[in-house]
C-alpha cells in the first residue's frame, strides 16, 4: 500500500493515468458484479482523479488524520469511481475491489465510513453529503483549522431540498473553506435534468445564495486543477463549481445516455470498453 | 431499596437544568457545539449564545441540513447537540438521523425539546409522540427521557461524555423534582423507585411522578406496586423489566408517547418472548383531538387514577 501525502503536485499526465486505471477498473467492477452506476461514475472520474492525485492533502495510512482535507462523495451511487480512486490512493489494497458488493464486503453499493477507510460520511440517498461537509467545514471555521473540504453532488440530486438550505447556511455564513462540486452531466436516471424539474441557471442561483461560482470542463485535467487547487485564503465565499460533464465520458457507446446511469455492459460491450479505455 | 422515593412540592421546567448543564460544559470542554433550526428560545440557549456565540450554529429552519451540520461537525472533531422541537428533528430529519448519525455512527446528541404533547393545542403536527418508535427502529441511538431537572442535568452530561449517538427528550412541561436516597443516573438502568409485589409501573420522563402517584392510590386499596423510572427507552433495562415480570406477575407502561413502539412497545416486545405476563400500555393512541395538555393527559389515562385503574385491569387479566 502506498502513502499519498500533499498530492497537490500532481501532473495532468499522471492525473489521466490515474482516471484511466479507474476507469478500467470501475467497469471491471460493474461487469463482475453485474450492478453499479457506471454512467455517473464516468462524468465524475477526471473530477475524482484530480482531486486525489492533484488537489487533496490526506495520508491513506492515517484516514483520521486530523489536518486531512475532506472529499465527501455526496453521489454515494457512484461507487465505481470512489472506490476505484480510494484504492489508487492506496486506503486499501487492490484485492478488496474483487469483493464489490459481495456478503461481508466492505466495498457496499453505497459507501459506508464504518466498513472503509477513506470515507467521510456514509452517502447514498441524495442530498445528505452537502450539509455534512458544510458541518465539516464550519467544524473547521471555528476552530481555525486549515484542512480544505470538497463535496461533489449529482446535478439531479440538486433537486433535493437539503441541498438548498446548505446552500444558504453556507452562503450566509460565509464558509469559503468550502467547495462544492456539481457534476453537471445534464442527465439524471430517467431524463434529462432540464426536462425533469431544471436547474438552469444553476450558476445565478449560488450566486444568489452568496457563492462565487466557477464554471469548467469536468473533463479537462489542467483546468480542474486550476479551479480546484485555488488557494482557500484567497475566497470570502463558499465556491461552487460547475463541472460541465458527460455522463458515461470514455466509452463511446455510454457516453450522453441515460440509461446507463445504471445499465450494466454485455460481456460484448465490455470488450469494446476496455479496448477504448486504454 | 428501603424507602420509596418521593417528589418535591415545586416543580420544575427541564429545560433550564439543560441550559445550566450544557453551558458549564461548554465552559469546560471547548469541543462543545450546539446546532439549531432557529430555535434559540424554544431551546433555552439564549445564555449560551451569549457566552458561546461561536458555538451556536444556527442554520434557520432547515432540519435536514441541521442534522448533516451535526453529522459534519461531529466529523471535526467537535461534540455537536442538535436541538430542536422534537416533532420537527426527528420526523422532517428522520432519514439524516438514519442515514448521516446512526448508520453513520457519529457522535452526534440530538435534543427533542418540547417533545410529547407539549404544544397541546397546536395539535398532532407539532406533538412528538413518534420519537421514541422511530428513533428506537434505528437501533444504535441511546434514548433518554429525562424525568426531572436533577436527571435532565445528569442525562446531558453523560452524553456529552459517552461516544456515540444520544437523544434526549427534554420537557418544558413542570414537573416535580424526585428524592431519591442516593441517586445515582446510569443510562440502560432502571431506577427502582418504589417496592411492589402485585404489579409494576414502568414510567419515564413526564409520567414518572404519575406513577409514583399511582402507586399511592394502589397502596390504598391494599394493591403493591413496585415503580420503575425507566428513563433510557432503548437499549432497554431487560433484566429490571424481566424481574418485574417474575417477581410482580403484572406490567403497566406509562409514556407520554404514542403506545406503539415506544416505551410499550419495547416491554411488549421484550416480555412477549420472554416472560409473558399481562401489560397495560398507557400512552397516547395516535392523532388526537384538540385540547390542553392537561386535557389530553386526563383524557387519555395518564393521571394517578388512570394508571391505577390501567393496574387494575392488569392485575385482573393476571388472576384471571
Amino acid at each position: 500500500m502506498t502513502t499519498a501525502l500533499r498530492n497537490d503536485a500532481g501532473s495532468p499526465d499522471l492525473i489521466r493515468e490515474k482516471a484511466l486505471w479507474m476507469r478500467r477498473t470501475a467497469l471491471k467492477m460493474v461487469y463482475d458484479k453485474q450492478l453499479g452506476h457506471i454512467g455517473g461514475d464516468y462524468s465524475a472520474t477526471d473530477i475524482l482523479a484530480t482531486l486525489y492525485f492533484g488537489v487533496l492533502r490526506y495520508d491513506s495510512a492515517r484516514p483520521d488524520w486530523e489536518a486531512r482535507d475532506r472529499f465527501v462523495m455526496s453521489k454515494g451511487h457512484a461507487t465505481g469511481v470512489l472506490y476505484s480512486a480510494l484504492c489508487a490512493a492506496g486506503y486499501f489494497p487492490e484485492d478488496w475491489l474483487g469483493t464489490y458488493m459481495g456478503p461481508h464486503s466492505k466495498l457496499n453499493g453505497h459507501p459506508n465510513r464504518n466498513y472503509l477507510p477513506g470515507v467521510e460520511t456514509n452517502t447514498g440517498p441524495l442530498g445528505h453529503g452537502f450539509p455534512v461537509a458544510l458541518g465539516i467545514a464550519i467544524a473547521g471555521q471555528i476552530t481555525g483549522a486549515e484542512y480544505r473540504t470538497y463535496v461533489l453532488t449529482g446535478d439531479g440530486e440538486q433537486q433535493e431540498g437539503s441541498n438548498w438550505e446548505a446552500a444558504m447556511t453556507a452562503g450566509h455564513r460565509k464558509v469559503a473553506n468550502l467547495t462544492l462540486i456539481v457534476d453537471r452531466n445534464r442527465l439524471q436516471q430517467g431524463a434529462g435534468t432540464e426536462e425533469t424539474s431544471a436547474l438552469d441557471p444553476l450558476d445565478e442561483k449560488y450566486r444568489a445564495f452568496g457563492w462565487e461560482v466557477v464554471e469548467v470542463d469536468g473533463h479537462d485535467i489542467p483546468a480542474l486543477l486550476e479551479v480546484l487547487g485555488s488557494p482557500v485564503g484567497s475566497r470570502k465565499k463558499p465556491l461552487c463549481v460547475i463541472a460541465n460533464t458527460v455522463k458515461g465520458k470514455g466509452v463511446s457507446f455510454m457516453e450522453g445516455l441515460a440509461k446507463w446511469h445504471h445499465g450494466v455492459p454485455s460481456a460484448e460491450q465490455y470488450e469494446q470498453a476496455m479496448k477504448e479505455l486504454v | 431499596m428501603a424507602e420509596a422515593a418521593t417528589l418535591t412540592p415545586e416543580t420544575f421546567d427541564c429545560r433550564k437544568a439543560w441550559a445550566e448543564t450544557i453551558e458549564a460544559l461548554a465552559a469546560a470542554d471547548a469541543r462543545i457545539t450546539v446546532v439549531v433550526n432557529d430555535s434559540v428560545g424554544s431551546s433555552n440557549l439564549g445564555g449560551f449564545r451569549e457566552k458561546f456565540p461561536d458555538r451556536l450554529i444556527n442554520v434557520g429552519i432547515a432540519e435536514q441540513n441541521m442534522v448533516g451540520v451535526g453529522a459534519g461537525l461531529a466529523n471535526g472533531g467537535r461534540i455537536p447537540f442538535v436541538s430542536a422541537a422534537g416533532c420537527f428533528l426527528t420526523g422532517r430529519a428522520l432519514e439524516q438521523i438514519k442515514a448521516d448519525v446512526a448508520y453513520a455512527g457519529f457522535n452526534v446528541k440530538l435534543v427533542g425539546q418540547s417533545p410529547g404533547i407539549a404544544y397541546g393545542e397546536l395539535g398532532a403536527t407539532h406533538h412528538s409522540i413518534e420519537d421514541f418508535a422511530w428513533l428506537r427502529a434505528l437501533g444504535p441511538i441511546t434514548i433518554v427521557a429525562p424525568s426531572d431537572p436533577w436527571e435532565t442535568a445528569e442525562a446531558v452530561k453523560w452524553a456529552a461524555a459517552h461516544e456515540g449517538p444520544v437523544y434526549l427528550r427534554i420537557s418544558r412541561m413542570k414537573v416535580p423534582g424526585l428524592n431519591v436516597p442516593g441517586r445515582v443516573f446510569t443510562p440502560g438502568k432502571a431506577e427502582p423507585l418504589a417496592e411492589g409485589a402485585d404489579v409494576t409501573l414502568i414510567a419515564n420522563g413526564t409520567t414518572v411522578h404519575l406513577a409514583l402517584a399511582a402507586s399511592g392510590v394502589l397502596a390504598g386499596e391494599g394493591v403493591s406496586a413496585r415503580v420503575l423510572n425507566m428513563h433510557t427507552v432503548a437499549p432497554l433495562d431487560d433484566a429490571a423489566v424481566l424481574a418485574a415480570a417474575e417477581e410482580t406477575g403484572a406490567l403497566v407502561t406509562v409514556e407520554e408517547a404514542l403506545v406503539r413502539g415506544g416505551l410499550g412497545g419495547a416491554v411488549a416486545e421484550l416480555t412477549s418472548a420472554n416472560k409473558p405476563v399481562p401489560l397495560e400500555r398507557v400512552g397516547f393512541p395516535g392523532f388526537m383531538p384538540t385540547g390542553s395538555v392537561d386535557f389530553l393527559f386526563a383524557e387519555f389515562g395518564l393521571s394517578a387514577a388512570g394508571i391505577a385503574a390501567a393496574a387494575r385491569r392488569a392485575l385482573a387479566r393476571k388472576s384471571g
